[in-house]
């Protein structure tokens, strides 16, 4: 029988929801029943993008607002992992937001290039509210 | 944030005492490496035993501290890195800018 599963869940626009977040991602990969791979691997790689995108929406997209909310999908769909963190702002030029030169030691840019490196298609778009990022991963 | 500090002769060491070091969080282990930088110390160890998450602020955090610690001619080393932390220096090429030891005393020796 193929394994289907969606959570969906609001949060306010605040950086204090990083870790409750992570962390059920982290408990779908667990609960997953035919993935083959590293379990562990593949918790802590949701758990980080869930984290790094939950956070370029709370201060970039949301411009740091605690009024303003998140909301957050995980679904299992056709063996594939769909991960979609909707914001309520009015976006940022996701597309041009350039590979960190490793050489120079910013402080800042590595996450959007963590997300590219960990999953296989990540989208930025327009959405009701504001913007949706919508990250895939492929779990054969 | 709970961070325990200790001083080893002319080394700070810095014990990050929490199972995430996240955006939420590592503004406040900036400060506290500031801090101590104010207070004239150059040489610091990271301890991150208890970290057991890492994201890419907790990273710039310690890009931070080690850049001042360079700029002021001292260094800022890590210790006792989990197995998935220490993937996250080799995903962002940051575990060749850091000296990354295994244990507390083999990065205090380091300092010589």
């Amino acid at each position: 029988m193929e394994e289907r599963l969606e959570v969906d869940i609001r949060v306010p626009n605040q950086t204090r929801y990083l870790s409750l977040i992570g962390k059920i991602g982290e408990d779908i990969a667990r609960t997953l029943k035919r993935y083959q791979g590293d379990r562990e691997e593949l918790a802590y790689h949701i758990n980080l993008v869930l984290t790094e995108a939950m956070a370029n929406a709370i201060r970039h997209a949301n411009e740091g607002n605690p009024d303003k909310e998140l909301q957050i999908t995980i679904q299992i769909e056709n063996n594939q992992l769909h991960i979609r963190v909707y914001d309520e702002g009015e976006g940022f030029d996701f597309a041009s937001v350039p590979t960190p030169e490793f050489k120079y030691l910013d402080e800042h840019g590595r996450g959007v290039y963590i997300i590219r490196a960990l999953m296989d298609s990540v989208t930025y778009r327009r959405d009701k509210k504001g913007h949706v990022l919508e990250m895939i991963k492929s779990l054969n | 944030m709970i961070v325990q500090v200790e001083e080893k002769g002319s080394v700070v060491v810095i014990v990050v005492k929490e199972e995430r070091l996240d955006a939420h969080n590592s503004s406040e282990l900036k400060a506290q490496m500031l801090n101590l930088f104010e207070e004239g110390k150059t040489n610091l160890v990271v301890d991150l035993e208890t970290v057991r998450f890492v994201d890419s602020s907790g990273l710039g955090s310690l890009v931070s501290g080690f850049k001042n610690a360079s700029a002021r001619n001292g260094n800022l080393k890590l210790c006792s890195l989990q197995p998935q932390v220490k993937s996250m220096f080799e995903l962002t090429r940051l575990h060749r800018v850091f000296e990354i030891f295994t244990t507390k005393d083999e990065a205090l020796a380091s300092f010589g």
